[in-house]
């Protein structure tokens, strides 16, 4: 068996291990809503009639706090002030479904190591010379990101895991139907130490990214549930109620976007850089190089909405949101179906 | 002094997160609301709108959507085949397309117009900045707060033991001091407090970034001009010289002056091609190219180099790249009476990764008539079931050279410029191949056949006549495509860059905090230090970073400090102790 063989073994094992991580993180999703329509109907009981006017009354509280809130950086004192009723703070301990979940991804994680490693030595340098190997370490890079910062950060993010292990799930499995190729040399324009530091970064940048967008989408659910807490309209109990407030998921995206909005500058410069050595000139407005750029002024976009006034919050959520379809959009459509000069994906 | 309204907060645009929110209640309104304004009070108005934050968020996002077009569309900048391409396949659209810049997106007015705008809206927000920022720099920290209480991260501490107020605010002033903040003692009412400012870094940061975005700007707009961009093709053995006659093509910037061109001679020696032999799945993939050149100095002595992908030679002021290669056959014609009026390695573009090339030969003196011929050559030859030539691998296996040769007017002699790549046929007549019945000339190197009508013979010379029966690997010259550059500006651009990666990661990431440290009397004569922060800009680490910071002036938490509210013993006039106290 060659390394590349045992390469694809691991991949599909990693693959068969994150599906399961996958279905474990959606029962814990499942299990957080049964909790928090409980938490509502035991408070329902507990405080009677009152109980709707009280959560109106906090709720209003929270949505004018979040400014301000957000602005003084005080994130986690929100979370830990939160009053109950306000409906964000039902508490979510040790779900046994989670623990199996994350200690799955950590597994799943391993092998993906190992399936990655074994590719860049059965080829003889770093795997990510073509879009099969871009997927392979991408994805890998996601896991680690995922797994660096529920290691780091103060608040629990696992029920991040459910979107993390489904994209890498996906496009995975895309990468190893679709994209597969054997391990062929580097063509001339590729040997060059950029290729390591170019695309290692790019695929971390697209990493921290990637866990930007999945906090926004979820700041935007937090959001619209506040917002009908606020109004005193009915509010279905779901998985969110378990979750931080939208302030804080706001963030918390806040602060993976801009570390992955950094390495993203730095793609774009160390890709202008490679592009000089290798077609004599930095910039030339090929199609990847434009796309890299749309991805920059859109994050540089979402960055001054959340400082501006009236755009801080869902407005530049949407924002982030946008900016990781582009993100993808470039990953995919622009490598297979337009033409310019970074023709590598090796399809 | 409420956080929000802090009369130095920094100058940013009226609609930024921190900004003093002004008298109308929100900045929505108070772009609608229209004023009773003069002229310059409109223009005031007007700038103050073009350098606010919306204005500049929606001119990104509108810079972002702009961009699009050119990577749907090819473009004339790099790829101006493709534009010839697309007017040929969509003959309606095009022109419309053209109408509206869309294949010059990049140069367009409206891509220009917007990023421009952005500029001067970048221009006007930086300068009042930068002046608030230099005024910031020189002034003290601000007073600290009368109740500390309401900010953030704000905790208690008792007195340590056996020391004054005073003496621990001192220390607490010269361990802020250490840690980087810039410190202010005040003494109001009697209580002894320390106000500290850090993390200035974080907007000069801010305006660097901003700034060298501009500079970019600038570096590649004028830089640029100044610089120019050539290509030649050079067969081995031969050599150019770096004058604009020299070149293929020229593209000079707009200010570039061709006096400055040094002329330098620039020889290719030789040209290896390595191409993948053993991997199955990749059999003639190309693995490297190296240019082995010599470059003299008019007057000077000749130096080897070396050109490869991905390593450009820069020599006298210039940036020589290697962007292409092929063959380039030397082909000998002959007159009937065997005189030569025609040698010349010529090269072949290559069509395909197997280097399938196509080339063209003119004749225009010598024989009775002009004659042009179109060639094929394959470093591989196969033919495949069709009958058809291909060629099945880049390096010289079996090489074939066909010729289709035509007979008449080579249409150059009206001085008009044309590709040395293409043959007009239009007023010649075809001899061979195709539909004159004649079988195409083929040939391999070293082989000499006759021309049809006994116009004379032709030759595909075998420039390595030594070689072993059957070996080929040398018997065809190879060309180097050079792209060659100059870019003046490029080492400012890289400069800039620089400096826009150094200010992002500061503005980002050194936190901007005030924190102040007070000794506060309680009403039962015990004294309590009271710590508290206040964030400017993003701070997530604040609060602990209050808390260790207390925690190092004056002990851990303990609830004591918490307790004493409740005691109510305190002698009013004990503060105007502390009042006595001046300090430094
Ligand atoms: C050329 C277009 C621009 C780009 C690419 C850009 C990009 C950025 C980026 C990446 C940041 C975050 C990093 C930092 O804080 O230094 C930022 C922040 C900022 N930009 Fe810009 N900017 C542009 C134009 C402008 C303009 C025209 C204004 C003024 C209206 C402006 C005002 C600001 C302000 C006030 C901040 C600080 C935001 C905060 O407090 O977090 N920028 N900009």
């Amino acid at each position: 068996m060659t390394l590349d063989e045992i390469s694809i073994i691991l991949v599909y094992s990693a693959m068969a291990v994150y599906a399961i991580a996958f279905i474990a993180y959606a029962i814990d999703l499942a299990r957080r809503s049964a909790a928090a329509t409980k938490a509502a109907d035991d408070a329902k009981s507990a405080v009677g009639a009152s109980a709707p006017a009280t959560e109106a009354g906090a709720a209003t509280g929270t949505a004018g706090a979040v400014g301000s809130a957000a602005a003084s950086g005080g994130g986690a004192g929100t979370l830990v002030a939160a009053p109950p009723a306000r409906g964000a703070s039902v508490a979510w301990g040790r779900s046994p479904a989670l623990r199996v979940a994350v200690a799955m991804t950590v597994v799943a994680w391993l092998l993906h190591l190992a399936a990655d490693v074994t590719r860049g030595l059965a080829a003889g340098r770093v795997p990510w010379a073509n879009m099969y190997e871009f997927a392979l370490t991408g994805t890998l890079v996601i896991t680690t990101v995922y797994l660096l910062v529920l290691v780091v950060a103060k608040h629990d993010l696992r029920f991040l895991g459910t979107f993390v292990t489904g994209l890498v799930l996906v496009l995975l499995g895309i990468a190893t139907v679709n994209f597969y190729v054997s391990v062929v040399p580097l063509p001339p324009a590729l040997q060059s130490a950029w290729l390591v530091i170019h695309v290692f970064v790019a695929t971390s940048a697209v990493g921290f990214l990637a866990l930007g967008f999945a906090l926004s989408v979820v700041q935007l659910m937090q959001a619209r549930r506040e917002s009908f807490a606020a109004s005193a309209k009915a509010v279905k109990q779901n998985f969110l109620a378990t979750l931080p407030d939208s302030a804080t998921l706001e963030n918390l995206a806040y602060r993976v976007i801009i570390i992955g909005f950094i390495l993203w500058t730095f793609t774009l410069m160390a890709g202008a850089i490679w592009a000089e050595a290798a077609w004599g000139r930095y910039w030339g407005w090929d199609t990847k190089e434009v796309w890299t750029f749309i991805i920059w002024v859109v994050y540089a976009g979402y960055i001054h909405a959340r400082a501006t006034r009236g755009w801080r919050g869902s407005r530049s959520a949407w924002l982030a949101i946008i900016g990781f379809s582009t993100v993808l959009f470039n990953f995919t459509v622009v490598n297979l179906f337009f033409k310019g000069l970074h023709a590598y994906s090796g399809l | 002094m409420s956080p929000r309204s802090d009369p130095d907060a920094l100058s940013r645009p009226d609609d930024h997160i921190d900004a003093p929110q002004r008298d109308a209640p929100s900045s929505d309104e108070a772009s609608v609301s229209q004023p009773k304004l003069g002229f310059v009070g409109w223009l005031r108005f007007a700038w103050r709108q073009l350098t606010s934050m919306r204005t500049a968020l929606l001119l990104l996002l509108l810079l972002a959507i702009a961009a699009v077009p050119g990577s749907l569309v090819p473009q004339r900048s790099s790829d101006p085949n493709g534009v010839t391409q697309y007017f040929a396949d969509n003959p309606g659209l095009a022109p419309v397309l053209d109408r509206f810049q869309m294949f010059d997106v990049y140069t367009s007015a409206w891509f220009s117009a917007v990023y421009l705008l952005l500029f001067v809206s970048l221009i006007g927000c930086v300068i009042p900045r930068t002046k608030h920022h230099f005024d910031a720099l020189r002034a003290r920290p601000p007073r600290t707060p009368v109740r500390l209480s309401r900010l953030a991260g704000f905790t208690e501490r008792p007195l340590p033991t056996g020391e004054t107020p005073d003496a621990a605010i001192d220390r607490a002033a010269a361990e802020l001091k250490r840690a980087g903040y810039r410190v202010e003692r005040y003494d109001l009412r009697g209580e002894a407090s320390v106000s500290a400012e850090r993390g200035y870094l974080r907007e000069t940061g801010n305006l660097v970034f901003h700034t060298a975005l501009l500079g970019v700007l600038v570096a590649v707009g004028i830089g640029g001009g100044f610089g120019f961009s050539g290509q030649r093709v050079v067969v081995e053995g031969q050599s150019f010289v770096n004058t604009l006659a020299a070149y293929d093509s020229f593209n000079p910037g707009r200010f570039f002056d061709d006096g400055t061109l040094d002329p330098y001679k620039l020889s290719l020696e030789e040209l290896d091609a390595v191409y993948e032999t053993r991997n199955q799945e990749a059999i003639g993939q190309p693995i490297d190219f190296t240019a082995h050149v010599s470059v003299q100095a008019k007057g000077g002595e000749s130096t080897p180099g070396v050109v490869k992908v991905n390593q450009p030679l820069r020599v006298h002021g210039t940036d020589v790249y290697l962007l292409g290669n092929g063959y380039a056959p030397t082909i000998t014609v002959r007159d009937p009476e065997g005189e030569v009026v025609f040698t010349d390695a010529v090269p072949f573009l290559p069509q395909d990764a197997n280097l399938t090339s196509i080339g063209v030969v003119k004749v225009p003196d010598g024989l009775e008539e002009q004659l042009g011929m179109v060639g094929f050559f394959y470093p591989t030859q196969e033919t495949l079931d069709s009958g058809a030539f291909t060629s099945n691998y880049p390096d010289l296996v079996y090489p074939v050279l066909t010729l289709n040769v035509y007979q008449g007017d080579l249409g150059i002699d009206g001085g008009e410029p044309t590709s040395v790549y293409t043959l007009d046929p239009s007023s010649m007549e075809q001899l061979t191949g195709g539909a004159t019945g004649v079988e195409s000339i083929e040939l391999m190197p070293g082989e000499t056949v006759e021309l049809p009508n006994g116009l004379g013979s032709v030759t595909f010379e075998n420039v390595d006549p030594d070689a072993a029966e059957g070996d080929y690997s040398h018997s065809v010259s190879r060309f180097a495509s050079f792209d060659i550059h100059d870019d003046p500006s490029q080492g400012w651009v890289l400069v800039f860059a620089v400096l826009i990666i150094a200010g992002l990661l500061v503005s980002l990431f050194v936190p901007r905090r005030r924190m102040w440290v007070k000794a506060v009397r309680r009403r039962d004569g015990a004294v309590v230090l009271e710590y508290a922060g206040l964030a400017r800009g993003e701070d997530p680490g604040l609060e602990e970073a209050v808390a260790s910071f207390a925690t190092a002036h004056a002990g851990a938490s303990t609830d004591a400090a918490a307790a004493a509210p409740a005691s109510e013993t305190a002698p009013p006039g004990e503060s105007a102790d502390d009042r006595a106290n001046p300090s430094t």
